[in-house]
Parts: C-alpha cells; sequence; structure tokens
C-alpha cells in the first residue's frame, strides 16, 4: 500500500516537473523585483513566499473559473533564479491536464491587483512575461482646466479694455460740467503771463511746421 | 574736416537747440512723456532683454567655449553694442521723433531707413507673437495636476500608449502633435488649429490693452514685466541648486575652450547675438528716447542698459544650465537603471548584485564572459554630455527640455506656472517695443486720419497683425515661424543699423553730432565714442553682414520636420525647402533692407523730375 502511494506520489512529482518546462507549452515566466520595489523593507524570498504565490495563483484561477477547486498543489513552479524568477505551468484539479496559456492569462489579468497587493508590489515590479498590464485611464474633466484659466484672463483683459476706453469719455464729461465757471481758467492764464515776464505770451508749437518742404 | 555728405536744409529740418529749450520749459502737451526714469530704464531693459536671453545665449555660450564665450561676448558688447544703443538713444532724444520722422528729418532721402524698421519689426511682431500665443496655451494648461505632458495617451486597448508618443516622448508629442498638429512640411496646410487661434487671440488682445495708449500704458505694464522675470529667474536658482545634477550643468556651460576663441564663427555668432539682444534697428528704442527730457544723460543710460543686459544674459545662463544639468542627469540615472535592469534579467542576477556604483565594472565583466548575450540584450549607451547638449536652443528648450525637467520636480504645476509666466513677461516687454516700432512710424506717415485717437490705431494694428498671424496658426506653422525667426529677424536688421551708422555719422555729421550730446548731457562724448562711432562698429556690422550672406548663400536651404514615417524619427528631419519658398525670403530678408537704396532712388527720380 505505501508502496503505491509513494510510487504515485513520485509519478505525479515527475510529470509535473516534466510538465513544466521553461519556454514551451503553456508556461509563464514570472519575475519579482521586491528589492526595486520595497528597498529596505525587502522582504526576503523564500519556501513560504513561493507558497504564497501558488497560493494567490490558485485562488486566481478560482475566481476565474467561478469555483473550480484549484489547489495550491496544482501550481508548478520550476527553474527558479537567484533574481527571483521562475517558470510556472496551471494544471486542473483532479486531472493533471494543462490549463492552457490564454485561460491563464485571462485569470491573472483578472485578478492582477489582489495578486500585486498580496506581495505589497506593482504592475512593473511583478511581471508577467507575456501579459501586459491594462493601464488606467487617465482622468480627464469636464471643462478642461485651460478653457478655464483662458476664460478668467480674457474675462479680464476685456474689462480692461472696455475701461480703458470708457475713463476718458467720463472724465471729459466731468470735465465740461466743471468748466461752467469760467474763474478758474482766468485765473491760470495770469498766472502765466506773469512767470513768463521777458516772453510774449506762449510759444504755440502748432504753428511752426516741422516739414518745410512738401514731403513725397 | 570730417567727412560729411552733403545734405542741405538739415537746420530747416529739425529743432534748433534753442526750439528744444523752449519746448522743455513749455512742457508741450502733445507728445507723451515718461511717468519717470524708471520707467524708462524699466521699458528699454525690458525691451532688450526677451526670450533670446533664455534660449539662445546659453546654447551659443555652452557650444562656443563655456566661459571663453564671454570673452568675445563682452568685448562686442563693449564696441559693437554700446555704441549703437548709445547712437539711437541720443539721436531719438536729440530729434524728438519716431523712428520714421528721425531719418526724414536728417534727410528726406533716408525715410527708407525707417520705412525697414518698420517693415522689420511688423514681421519680427507677427511670429514674436505666435512664441507668446504658445507660451499661452502652455501657461493655461499648467493649472492641472499632473500636467498633461507627463504621460502618454492610452492607445484603443489601453495596453500601451500611442506609437508615435512612445517612440519620441511625451513631452515632443505633446509639442509637435497636441499643440500643434504639426504637418510633414511647409507646403501641407491643413486647416487652422483652434488652440492656437484662440491662444493667439488672447495673446494678441493682451499686447493691445498694454499698448493701448502708447507708454502711458506700457510704461505701467512694464513694472511687472520687466521686474517679475528677475524674480522668477532668482527663484528658479535656488530652486535649481538644490536639485541633483545642477552643478554638473553649471560647469558643463562654463567650461572654458579656450581654442574656440580661434574659430570666427565664435566671434560673429557674438556678435549677432550682441546686435539681436539689444534689439537695435528695430526703431523701439529711438521711439522711447524721443519721450525723455531733453537734458536726459542718455550716455549714462546706454552704458547702464549694456552692463544690464550682459549681467542678466550671464545670470539667465546660469538659471537655464542649472535645470538642464538636472535633467541630464535624471535622464543619465533612468538610462543606467534601464540597463541594470536588462543585465539583471538577461542573466538572471539577484537584484543588488548591480548598482550605479560598479555598473560599468559589472557590464564590462558581463561583457568578457558572455559577449554575444550582451550584444543580444541591446543595452543603449548613456552619455552624460550628449544629454547636455540636445535640444538646448531655441522652442525646443522652454518647450521640451524645460517642461520634462519640470515634470521631475516636486510640485511640478507650480513650476510650470511659475516658468510660463517668467517667458510671458519676457515676451511682452520685447513685443512693446516692437509695437511702438510699428505704430509711431505710421502715425509719422499720416496714412490715417490725424484725428484718430492712438487707440484706434493700436487697435487696428493689432487686429491686421492677429488675422496674418492666422498663417502660424496651420498645422505647418512651426516651420513658417522658423522661417520668419531665420530671414526676417537677421539680414534686414543687420542691414539697417549699418545704414543707421553711415547716416548718422556722415550724414547728419559726426560734429553735429557731438555737439548735440554736449548740449543734452554737457559733456562732449569721449574719444572712445568717436572711434566706435566712426571705424570700429560700423566695421564690425560690415564683416558680420558679409560672413552671413556668403554662409547663407553657399549652403542649400533646409528645415527641420517633425515626420513620423522618415527613419530618423523621434529626432527632427532635415528636408529641402520648396523651390516658391526663394519669393518669399525674398519678401521676409530682401524687401526691408532694399527698401533703403531704393526709396533714394525713387525720390531722387521723381522729385527731381518734378521739381
Amino acid at each position: 500500500m505505501l508502496e503505491k502511494i509513494l510510487l504515485l506520489l513520485s509519478l505525479s512529482l515527475s510529470v509535473a516537473e516534466g510538465l513544466c518546462k521553461p519556454g514551451v507549452g503553456e508556461a509563464y515566466k514570472v519575475r519579482f523585483s521586491i528589492k526595486t520595489a520595497l528597498g529596505d523593507q525587502a522582504y526576503p524570498w523564500n519556501k513560504n513566499e513561493m507558497f504564497l504565490f501558488r497560493a494567490a495563483l490558485a485562488f486566481a484561477m478560482r475566481d476565474f473559473t467561478n469555483g473550480e477547486e484549484f489547489g495550491v498543489s496544482d501550481i508548478h513552479p520550476c527553474n527558479e533564479t537567484q533574481r527571483v524568477s521562475f517558470w510556472f505551468v496551471v494544471t486542473r484539479p483532479k486531472t493533471m491536464d494543462l490549463v492552457d496559456k490564454g485561460t491563464v492569462e485571462m485569470a491573472i489579468k483578472k485578478s492582477r491587483n489582489r495578486i500585486n497587493g498580496a506581495f505589497l508590489l506593482t504592475d512593473k515590479t511583478l511581471e508577467f512575461d507575456g501579459i501586459y498590464p491594462t493601464l488606467a485611464a487617465p482622468v480627464s474633466p469636464d471643462t478642461p482646466p485651460w478653457l478655464i484659466v483662458f476664460g478668467v484672463v480674457m474675462g479680464a483683459v476685456s474689462v480692461g479694455i472696455i475701461a480703458l476706453l470708457v475713463y476718458p469719455l467720463v472724465q471729459r464729461k466731468l470735465k465740461k460740467n466743471m468748466d461752467a465757471d469760467d474763474e478758474d481758467s482766468d485765473e491760470e492764464t495770469g498766472v502765466k503771463t506773469a512767470e513768463n515776464g521777458a516772453n510774449d505770451g506762449i510759444y504755440n508749437s502748432t504753428f511752426s511746421d516741422d516739414e518745410r518742404f512738401t514731403q513725397m | 574736416m570730417r567727412l560729411v555728405l552733403p545734405n542741405p536744409g538739415l537746420d530747416l529740418r529739425i529743432p534748433r537747440h534753442e526750439d528744444l529749450e523752449r519746448m522743455e520749459k513749455q512742457e508741450a502737451a502733445d507728445r507723451p512723456k515718461w511717468d519717470n526714469k524708471a520707467q524708462y530704464i524699466l521699458t528699454c531693459v525690458g525691451f532688450c532683454i526677451g526670450l533670446g536671453n533664455v534660449w539662445r545665449f546659453p546654447y551659443l555660450c555652452q557650444s562656443h567655449g563655456g566661459g571663453a564665450f564671454l570673452i568675445p561676448y563682452l568685448i562686442l558688447l563693449v564696441l559693437e553694442g554700446m555704441p549703437l544703443l548709445l547712437l539711437e538713444i541720443a539721436i531719438g532724444q536729440r530729434l524728438r521723433k519716431g523712428s520714421v520722422g528721425v531719418w526724414r528729418a536728417i534727410s528726406p532721402y533716408l525715410t527708407g531707413v525707417g520705412i525697414g524698421s518698420m517693415l522689420v519689426s511688423f514681421m519680427v511682431a507677427l511670429y514674436y507673437n505666435t512664441l507668446i500665443a504658445w507660451i499661452m496655451w502652455y501657461f493655461f494648461n499648467s493649472f492641472q495636476d499632473p500636467l498633461p505632458w507627463t504621460n502618454c495617451p492610452l492607445n484603443e486597448n489601453r495596453t500601451g500608449f500611442i506609437p508615435e508618443c512612445q517612440q519620441s516622448s511625451t513631452v515632443d508629442y505633446y509639442f509637435y502633435r497636441v499643440t500643434l498638429n504639426a504637418s510633414n512640411s511647409i507646403a501641407d496646410s491643413g486647416g487652422l488649429q483652434w488652440p492656437i487661434i484662440i491662444c493667439l487671440l488672447a495673446a494678441w488682445t493682451v499686447v493691445c490693452i498694454c499698448c493701448i495708449r502708447g507708454i502711458s500704458t506700457s510704461g505701467k505694464a512694464v513694472y511687472i514685466t520687466a521686474i517679475l522675470p528677475y524674480i522668477v529667474l532668482a527663484i528658479f536658482l535656488i530652486r535649481g541648486l538644490t536639485l541633483k545634477g545642477a552643478l554638473s550643468g553649471i560647469k558643463f556651460l562654463f567650461t572654458p575652450d579656450v581654442e574656440e576663441l580661434m574659430n570666427p564663427t565664435t566671434w560673429l555668432d557674438a556678435g549677432a547675438q550682441v546686435f539681436y539682444a539689444f534689439g537695435l534697428a528695430w526703431g523701439g528704442l529711438i521711439s522711447f528716447s524721443s519721450y525723455n527730457p531733453v537734458h536726459n544723460n542718455c550716455v549714462q543710460d546706454s552704458v547702464i542698459l549694456s552692463v544690464v543686459t550682459g549681467l542678466t544674459s550671464v545670470y539667465a545662463a546660469t538659471v537655464t544650465y542649472s535645470i538642464i544639468g538636472f535633467r541630464a542627469t535624471e535622464k543619465y540615472d533612468t538610462c543606467i537603471n534601464e540597463n541594470i535592469r536588462t543585465l539583471l534579467n538577461g542573466f538572471e542576477l539577484p537584484e543588488d548584485s548591480i548598482t550605479a556604483s560598479n555598473y560599468n565594472a559589472a557590464l564590462h565583466h558581463l561583457n568578457s564572459s558572455n559577449p554575444d548575450t550582451v550584444f543580444g540584450l541591446d543595452i543603449k549607451t548613456c552619455d552624460m554630455q550628449k544629454l547636455l547638449s540636445e535640444g538646448v536652443e531655441g522652442t525646443g528648450l522652454a518647450f521640451i527640455v524645460f517642461t520634462e525637467a519640470i515634470t521631475k520636480m516636486p510640485g511640478s504645476p507650480a513650476w510650470s506656472v511659475l516658468f510660463f509666466i517668467m517667458l510671458l513677461c519676457l515676451g511682452l516687454s520685447t513685443l512693446f517695443g516692437n509695437i511702438e516700432g510699428v505704430v509711431v512710424p505710421l502715425k509719422d506717415f499720416n496714412l490715417f486720419p490725424q484725428k484718430w485717437p492712438h487707440e484706434i490705431l493700436t487697435g487696428a494694428t493689432c487686429f491686421v497683425s492677429f488675422i496674418i498671424c492666422l498663417l502660424f496658426a496651420q498645422p505647418s506653422g512651426i516651420y513658417w515661424l522658423t522661417l520668419f525667426d531665420n530671414f526676417a529677424g537677421s539680414v534686414p536688421l543687420l542691414t539697417i543699423g549699418l545704414f543707421e551708422m553711415i547716416a548718422v555719422v556722415y550724414i547728419y555729421g559726426i560734429d553735429r553730432f557731438n555737439e548735440d550730446i554736449k548740449f543734452m548731457v554737457g559733456r562732449k562724448p569721449s574719444i572712445f565714442w568717436q572711434i566706435t562711432w566712426r571705424f570700429i562698429s560700423p566695421l564690425i556690422v560690415l564683416v558680420i553682414l558679409v560672413f552671413y550672406l556668403v554662409t547663407q548663400a553657399q549652403k542649400q536651404l533646409n528645415y527641420l520636420v517633425w515626420d513620423i514615417n522618415s527613419e530618423t524619427f523621434p529626432a527632427l528631419t532635415s528636408i529641402p525647402y520648396p523651390s516658391w519658398i526663394y519669393a518669399v525670403i525674398f519678401l521676409l530678408a530682401g524687401v526691408p533692407s532694399l527698401v533703403v537704396p531704393m526709396y533714394a532712388l525713387c525720390r531722387l527720380i521723381f522729385v527731381s523730375r518734378c521739381c
């Protein structure tokens, strides 16, 4: 009895090892960059972390296939390197059939965030070779902000132009009302002649023409 | 006996010294004047300090031997810039007219000089304000976090970015595609870009309101536009110096290479830069100086202006290169980290085995043991020198290099807003001088009825310019702008500057000019000014002009385009201009230069025939 169990176990192990061949078939390569992501707080890679990975992937398969009872033993890693990268294949529970690449890919894509979260990593530091992360669409507000600033600037400038054009007209009106009393203007000329003394009156430059010659 | 060409009737055309004294006492209200001396100095400083100080001078400095470039720059500043500056300021202050009025008063045959100045000012104003429009677009878009040029837009199935953006860079894509929608060639004009149109509208409206009453409005605006850039540069200097890699940029800028001084192009570029930086021959300085009181010390003003311009150029260059150094260091670090990642992944080594410090040794070791694998990994060489010298001139500096550097700084929207406000102020203050150089000659020509107030004249000029500027709102707009920049703002200015010097020294008469300055300032100008006015400055300008024409005539006219389908993408491709461009170039460069002799000739023929 014991021998039969041992035989079955070793058979399954050898089959599994035979299943996981890097680069061929339904195998995927995964790469961890823990030190890049966490720096000083990086955890060391060991068998426990590998167990977590297999568990997370089994969860992803279960979630995608809606309940098919994948277990930790259905995820078979191989060729682990010091880089912390390895290949893995997924087999169906109970049978030893390999799950095809497409299904694995879609399962991983669906639960990518959960897998990343389990390891405190991101899409860039936990890479699956060949599975491209779906990028988040940038947030675009309803009114582009530049239109708002443009509106503010143009509004201010238009108000300024109108103010500049209207202001002298208003001033002229006020002056007309004030010019009703002639005493002020008489006093001014009186003062001016007293100052000029020797000169006869104010030199009116309108009468000295700048262009003596007829122009072309 | 000095060499002076016969100029009959000069005394009748210009006010005598006694007239000037009388006008000064009476304070004739028909001519505008400055509220105070500070306004005048700030306006002139703002006019001289423009976008070229930020994005042309630092590039010239670095590419022509770093710190050693300051030697030809300062020498030519003193020998070429300062004398011409004093010439324009003094003649404006003496004859109390705009550029056309001044030259017409000296001799009616010389009115062509004024017309040329006006045409050049007008054409430069057109493309300069388009630059302002682009700066405004970036300014409007800086009020969001993250900045829109930080990330590429996603493609349809959201797995990656748009290929055009992926292959070039986010800032390149934002500038050439989102902002300009650049076409493949100058002939390819498909429709108008409406974001550019409304930014042009904003730009021309702002210019209009600032210049609407001449110097009574622009004189107030310069308090902000002339002072703010200095404050922002100081803020950027402090920020820049605290960033990693800033000092490598400054070192790169100022490392002297004395051998460059032997190269004649260094001296030519220095001379040309001094000439353009001072805003000479545009007519704006003459106009501004004509509003000065008669006894204003113009000699002192020209020295102050030269010193301020020179110092500001060096100051702006330091700030620019500290930011460039930061960006280059960031890119270099990213490049090295990428390579380290590729090596680690390719050789399956543990993460910390290769760091930035042992990268070179590790690469060498791996290359010697497994050269084929290393070759297959396609490691890119990270060249710090190349990163420091890429795209650091012209629009490339502001819209590509600087915007990229800003995205890497914490608090990017604030820095972006500050940077583009600074560029706006720099550009606007130069534009005030330009508009002055266009509107005042139009007034002098009496083309419009005298009753029309200054406001309507400025408004009409701005409106017409806006309509013509729609040429730059096309997808091929950037190529038209480069064309204008290269041809409208180069040869005509040198020609007109040369004619100005000849006119004042040999037609107006250097003796008379000396007497005028003695009357205005109290002292006859020293021997330095005499020698530079009579021989050195005209000679320098003539040499630069001749060399420029010779080099331009020899090479085939090419221009750079943004072409997705070309092999050199993402670098710009160089293609030749279509043949009809030569007609446009003649219009831009030839007409303002030739209007001087043509006008004199026409007047000679027609007036002498009829009278």
